[in-house]
């Protein structure tokens, strides 16, 4: 009846487990009973979870993103302090235990932090900087949040029932087969990636489409503003790339639950094709990851040094030769598998190239600076600390792109502290980034800036502790993922490491400190202009929060930096007279149980619960079926109420007149 | 798209190929009735047909497409040649040195 699920499938074997375990039973409880207590189910329901307004799904994407940001870091933490203590002894994590927190660490931090931040800073921002009120299909981004959401909980769910993966994130066979690893947690990991990989490749075709068709009328692919841009890069890398692990992960699945020889030692079976096939999908994911993160640095950088941003043109086309060579490059994560001189020569060749346009944009941002007068808030800090960083993660990439380097540094703590090196300040610091720049937009208050400024010391200078020592060990030939070792040179390094996660703890509070002072003091700092920061791209042109509708008129754009050129021929809050209905998807519950269905199906399959299997997915049926049948998803916003809520803007635009230089410094 | 890219008798026909298309190649892997080379070429060539089905039939593209349907297939023209050659390349040649 129950599968593989029983009474031993709880955490009590252990006390460190079964304290993560409560900690999430308890959160969650917390969480629930709060809402409760508020009496605010019908509040969230209604406004937040059934939305399919793209400002309130994006926003939704960040707090999903944080949440797992803190999960993922609590795991750093765990490796650093057991690495730090365990010389010559077991330190406090049993070894298979030790496996399990550096699988979860590294599945977190890419699906369930990374991807729903920059998915969510996308849906915030593009469809307002293209002019529009929505994006190209509304109820998908419903379904692609939620699909999102139950993997994060397949995983978080793998704390308190079984136990997660213990073959690393990328869950390399034959060790993730079912001879070497029949428990459920490759399953876990597998049903983690499936459901939520099907919400990310549906996020990346409907950005395609939103950027391709609903641009104000006006405006020209080489006018969308840098942002858009990798955006539409990024879109296009996860409808292309995507596919690739949900096949590879599948494949994985047969073999393990049906028998299949795909990738067993045995019966004609290949594990280097899964190496291969993976990695298909997992190098395009670092430029997934990195290109949003790269439109944040441009906006940041063009506004905070008060200039137009430097080379617009380059950067387009360095953003778009990156996404080409992305899918050049990846045999380069397995030089040692022993391909041929020539294949090692090629890909590792193609993978020094994606270095020039990367180059081109430091030195874009770089001249964009040059003579501006830069303004210090906490999201510039965040792309100074990463202009500087990333260059010395760039560089070790370099290295590392050279076959016989690679043989010497291939799964040693050098290649962990590269991978961090361009992944914490390339993609996380422009999400912090992001989200010290729109949060006004997105909530209508501003960030308390001391506590910004705080996070970003601690998290800058936490990271040059934490992983600067790793490079050095790298050199005395430690491997990654070691639990303990025997050699009492290492220990100074791995302390200084561990402290450096402290400081990135510290970092990370002062980040809920920030949010709790700004919450506090929200009647205080409200953004009452929409534009608080003399901004040059469309969003700014919207109230803070923008209006469900975004724009009441499409604006007319004729430069690149639109709203800059609108505001510079005084037209850009001008009064029109005869507004019109817009029409707006309206909510629906139906991706939420979408989600839930995925989340139900993932963790049937995982403890081989077959009817509930069955029946999850004859639920998606019901669902697909009552959604086709609507008639009604619209509803019309009359053009009355649409003039009335402008001419208030307007009328309290006059009375808090943004005058020049009365912005945040 | 053009007013017929919908019409049910285009799905039907377009759903009746896809289907004799799958069930070709299941069909001669069950009975073994090719030699094994010939095998592979089949489900190959039956594969490109079913991307052709599915274009034309179901997503309503034929020589009247608009010029970006276009851009966009040739994009992923490029993009499959990546990674099924290279996928290819990398397979092949690791086979040949394992020899």
């Amino acid at each position: 009846m129950l599968g593989r699920l029983g009474l031993d499938s709880l955490p009590f074997y252990s006390a460190i487990a079964f304290g993560g375990a409560s900690i999430t039973v308890l959160g969650g409880l917390a969480v629930f009973l709060l809402v409760t207590y508020f009496g605010k189910w019908r509040y969230f329901w209604d406004e937040w979870l059934t939305s399919l307004d793209h400002k309130r799904i994006g926003i939704m994407y960040i707090a999903l993103a944080m949440v797992m940001l803190v999960r993922g870091f609590v795991d750093a933490l765990m490796m650093r302090s057991q690495q730090a203590i365990s010389l010559n002894n077991d330190g406090y994590l049993a070894p298979e235990h030790f496996d399990q927190v550096f699988s979860s660490h590294g599945t977190i931090m890419i699906f369930f932090m990374a991807m729903p931040f920059l998915t969510g800073l996308i849906n915030i921002v593009v469809p307002q900087q293209l002019g529009a009120r929505d994006v190209a299909f509304p109820f998908m981004n419903s379904i692609s949040l939620w699909l999102t959401a139950a993997g994060a909980a397949l995983v978080m769910v793998s704390l308190v029932i079984g136990k997660f993966s213990t073959a690393g994130w990328t869950g390399y066979p034959p060790y993730s087969g079912a001879e070497y690893s029949p428990g459920v947690g490759v399953d876990y990991w597998i049903w983690a990636l499936l459901v939520s990989g099907v919400g990310s490749t549906m996020t990346g075709i409907n950005f395609v489409v939103t950027i391709i068709k609903c641009r104000a009328p006006k405006m020209r692919l080489m006018q969308m503003p840098l942002f858009t841009w990798t955006t539409l890069c990024t879109s296009l890398l996860m409808a292309f790339a995507f596919p690739a692990l949900t096949v590879v992960a599948a494949m994985l699945g047969l073999d393990r639950i049906l028998g299949f020889h795909f990738f067993t030692n045995d019966s004609g079976g290949n594990m280097m094709n899964y190496a291969n096939l993976i990695w298909i999908w997992g190098h395009p994911e670092v430029y997934i990851l990195i290109l949003p993160a790269f439109g944040v640095f441009s906006e940041v950088v063009a506004t905070f040094s008060q200039k137009r941003l430097f080379g617009y043109k380059s950067l387009v086309y360095a953003t778009a030769a990156i996404t080409i060579l992305s899918f050049s490059v990846w045999l380069h994560h397995f030089f040692t598998m022993g391909s041929s001189p020539n294949v090692n020569a090629v890909f590792g060749i193609a993978t020094m190239i994606i270095a020039v346009p990367t180059g081109v944009k430091i030195f874009d941002w770089v001249f964009t600076m040059y003579k501006g007068r830069i303004i210090f808030h906490p999201a510039m800090l965040f792309t100074i600390g990463f202009l500087i960083t990333f260059v010395l993660g760039g560089v070790s990439g370099v290295l590392l792109a050279i076959p016989p380097a690679d043989f010497l540094m291939h799964n040693s703590t050098f290649l962990v502290a590269h991978f961090h090196n361009v992944l914490i300040p390339g993609a996380v610091f422009g999400y912090f980034a992001g989200f010290q720049y729109w949060f006004p937009k997105a909530t209508g208050f501003k960030l308390d800036r001391a506590w910004g400024v705080r996070s970003f010391w601690f998290w800058i200078i936490g990271f040059y502790l934490a992983f600067m020592p790793l490079y050095a060990l790298g050199f005395m030939g430690m491997s990654r993922r070691m639990e303990r070792y025997d050699v009492a040179e290492w220990q100074p390094y791995l302390i200084v490491a561990a402290v450096g996660a402290l400081s990135v703890l510290i970092g990370i509070f002062c980040q809920g400190m920030q949010l709790y002072v700004s919450i506090r003091d929200r009647e205080k700092n409200r953004d009452l202009t929409g534009d608080p920061y003399n901004g040059r791209t469309l969003e700014w042109q919207t109230s803070s929060p923008p209006a469900e509708y975004n724009f009441a008129k499409i604006p007319d754009v004729q430069d690149i930096d639109a709203f800059w050129d609108m505001k510079q021929r005084g037209v850009a809050y001008a009064p029109s007279q005869n507004y019109e209905d817009i029409h707006l998807p309206r909510n629906t519950g139906i991706g939420v149980f979408l989600g839930g269905l995925g989340f139900l199906i993932g963790f049937a399959v995982t403890w081989y619960i077959w009817w509930l299997v069955a029946l999850g997915f004859l639920g998606v049926l019901a669902c697909l079926i009552t959604r086709g049948s609507q008639d009604h998803t619209y509803e019309i916003i009359p053009a009355a109420e649409i003039e009335a809520h402008e001419k208030a803007r307007i009328k309290a635009l006059e009375a808090h007149k943004p005058a020049p230089g009365d912005f945040w410094s | 798209m053009h007013p017929q890219s919908h019409s049910a008798k285009r799905l039907i026909t377009g759903f009746i190929l896809a289907l004799a298309l799958t069930l070709i190649p299941f069909a001669i892997v069950w009975t073994m009735a090719f030699p094994v080379e010939l095998t592979f070429g089949i489900i190959a060539l039956c594969a490109l047909v079913q991307v052709g089905v599915h274009l034309h039939y179901f997503l309503g593209i034929d020589s009247r497409t608009p010029i970006e349907n276009v851009l966009a297939m040739s994009f992923a023209g490029v993009l499959i040649f990546l990674m099924v050659g290279g996928t290819l390349w990398i397979m092949f040649d690791l086979y040949e040195r394992m020899m």
